[in-house]
């Protein structure tokens, strides 16, 4: 049985994605996901991998496509503004179908915004990381201990779909302390060869090209569906969420990452007051969890949706809800962490607008 | 009857997209030579730029990655990073390497990346038709200084291969070109010491070649050439910028800690001594 220890979040998702494999880190300093960067500088010349810094985080998610390209299990971290910076990279990585781990602790925004903890990169991780036609898996761990096991997993993800999968965290995640029981380290030479992977053929097969660009608009029509048609496959086998106490919930609660814990306390109080609330806490945004949140509202009166944000993931919600019931959102932003009785108080008013 | 010339297998037999009189075409196959003499195609990933190159990716017989406008270095870094016994080299433009991707070339550069960087500086942007390029000349017309360019507005050109040399991290930095027969082996032979240099581990190896761009400059092959002799040559003069194997030293590194000796931090096996 794995030991436990006590580990920063942010530090847990470093050590799990050396365990997964990866030996090559790319990044940028930026605050709050500084622990990321500092716990591979550290680490990584002891087991002959690589840290850089590069000189951008333009440059630090171009040198992640390189070596995703070149084969290897690659990462980079940053936060909120530099996600923004490595989305055209991201963008080319998704168009050349290179797999990927991206992990963005993200602050308040928008511009440089503040340091302090939020989700308003939802739309950007979900909808539009990217110029062009394409998604990235992106999960959203609320605990330390989801924070290594998805780290780890991402990187599984990725190299199955061939495509760059992100950790959505937060400021407060990556800054908190939990025990945490890491996965089994894999031994990068025990991984799959890559056959695509550009790293000299060796007179043993044709040349391999990693690219984006397909001038024809046909084939680049043929490749997107292509490409749709895995993303379908992602939709049907990956969709991750957690529900706590929907079984007979009236009102669901929706949340996400540090959100859901806020959540999850208020739920509880809701139902020591006699309210019969529960949580499904979306797992992986995209693909968002939609068959799970579709059976918890089938019998619910409402649902209401808490984020660190002016309402983002809401639209997502009431797309799987459909207008069947009303969705309500209750949300802090700018880095302010909504306290369990804002949301407890919330959760009463829509209880007392729904009706017994 | 005896071969005296024929395609290099580096180079596959495909159409080029190039115009007419671009020099771009003999500079491919001189870096395809090179991988043939080196016997390294088999080992060597090449990355193709943004810009009337893009599609490189499609003539070298090596394995290839098309980066994002201005990444190639970024991108040849990762790639190196991961099979540091491989042949990496970055094929880019003016706009593409001096402009867009000036940061990720600098630092390329400074980091010594044992790769090679081939710089085609044609004073243009090529592919979207002619605008003007950080390398421009003053005064020179193009579709986006249409009263040529305007110093002081527009600012100056860069003179790329002198910038880099006041790094510490090249080995080897030259501009050629490729105007003459005598001036292809000239290229050639700095083509193939780039490539050698790598394998060598001396370091990050930078070949300018002044270019020239009939189509955009709206002139014969002959008369784009012409310009250039008179025009280019005087603002980015041929030569070796940098060899610091011609200096005595093993490698860049060897080369870099000569230059940095009076720096105590940067020397801490001199602690103790004098």
């Amino acid at each position: 049985m794995a030991q436990k220890v006590l580990m920063k979040g942010n530090e847990a998702m470093a050590e799990a994605a050396m365990r997964a494999g990866c030996r090559h880190f790319f990044g940028y300093p930026i605050t709050p996901q500084t622990e990321v960067a500092a716990y591979m500088a550290k680490m990584m010349p002891k087991v002959g991998g690589t840290y850089l810094q590069a000189e951008s985080e333009v440059a630090a998610i171009n040198m992640v496509y390189g070596a995703s390209a070149a084969g290897a299990r690659v990462m980079t971290s940053s936060s909120s503004p530099g996600i923004s910076l490595k989305s055209e990279g991201i963008s080319y990585m998704a168009g050349a179908d290179l797999p990927g781990v991206i992990i963005n602790v993200q602050r308040g925004g928008p511009g440089l915004g503040g340091i302090q903890p939020s989700q308003a990169d939802y739309w950007q991780a979900t909808k539009a990381t990217g110029h062009g036609d394409f998604q990235i898996v992106v999960f959203a761990p609320s605990t330390v201990q989801e924070m290594a096991d998805y780290a780890f997993e991402a990187f599984d993800v990725a190299d199955r779909y061939r495509v760059p999968v992100m950790i959505l965290a937060d400021g407060m995640l990556g800054q908190m302390m939990e025990p945490v029981v890491l996965p089994e380290a894999i031994d990068p030479a025990d991984l799959p060869a890559k056959p695509w992977a550009t790293c000299g053929h060796g007179h043993a097969r044709p040349h391999n090209v990693a690219n984006s660009l397909y001038l024809t608009a046909a084939a680049l029509e043929d490749l997107n569906r292509e490409r749709y048609e895995r993303y379908g496959a992602i939709k049907a086998a990956e969709q991750r969420a957690e529900c706590y106490r929907t079984e007979d919930a009236d009102i669901v609660l929706v949340a996400f990452g540090g959100a859901a814990r806020v959540a999850r306390s208020a739920v509880n109080a809701a139902r020591e007051r006699g309210i019969k609330a529960g949580l499904v806490r979306p797992i992986t945004l995209w693909p968002f969890p939609e068959d799970t949140l579709a059976e918890a509202l089938d019998h619910a009166k409402a649902a209401l949706v808490v984020e660190m944000n002016m309402g983002q993931m809401v639209e997502d919600v009431r797309l799987v809800a459909n207008g069947t019931v009303p969705v309500e959102f209750y949300g802090r932003t700018g880095g302010v962490i909504p306290a369990p009785e804002e949301v407890l108080a919330a959760v009463e008013a829509l209880s007392g607008k729904v009706g017994e | 009857m005896k071969v005296v010339y024929e395609r290099p297998h580096a180079l596959l037999p495909v159409v080029t997209n190039y115009c007419p009189g671009c020099p771009h075409g003999i500079v491919e196959r001189l870096v395809a030579e090179t991988m043939d003499e080196l016997d390294i195609e088999g080992e060597t990933i090449g990355v193709a730029p943004v810009g009337c190159s893009v599609m490189a990716y499609d003539f070298f017989g090596c394995d290839m990655i098309e980066a994002a406008h201005g990444r190639a270095p970024a991108v040849a870094t990762g790639v190196k990073r991961v099979h540091p016994d491989k042949i990496v080299f970055a094929y880019q433009g003016d706009g593409d390497l001096a402009s867009i991707g000036m940061a990720e070339t600098i630092h390329a550069a400074t980091r010594g990346e044992n790769i090679v960087v081939i710089f085609i500086n044609n004073a243009i942007y090529g592919m979207t038709g002619g605008q003007m390029a950080p390398t421009s000349l003053p005064n020179q017309v193009t579709q986006t200084s249409p009263y040529g360019r305007d110093v002081a507005t527009a600012g100056n050109p860069i003179r790329v291969s002198e910038l880099l040399a006041t790094l510490d991290g090249p080995a080897y930095i030259e501009r050629v070109c490729v105007d003459s027969p005598k001036n292809v082996r000239k290229a050639k032979k700095a083509i193939k010491k780039a490539f050698q240099n790598q394998v060598d581990g001396v370091g990050y190896s930078f070949v300018e070649v002044i270019s020239t761009c009939p189509t955009n400059w709206g002139m014969t092959p002959q008369a784009a050439f012409e310009w250039m002799r008179e025009n280019m040559l005087p603002y980015y003069p041929l030569g070796v910028y940098r060899d610091v194997v011609a200096d005595g030293f093993a490698n860049a590194a060897e080369a870099a800690s000569a230059r940095n000796a009076a720096c105590p931090i940067a020397h801490p096996e001199k602690k103790g001594e004098n």
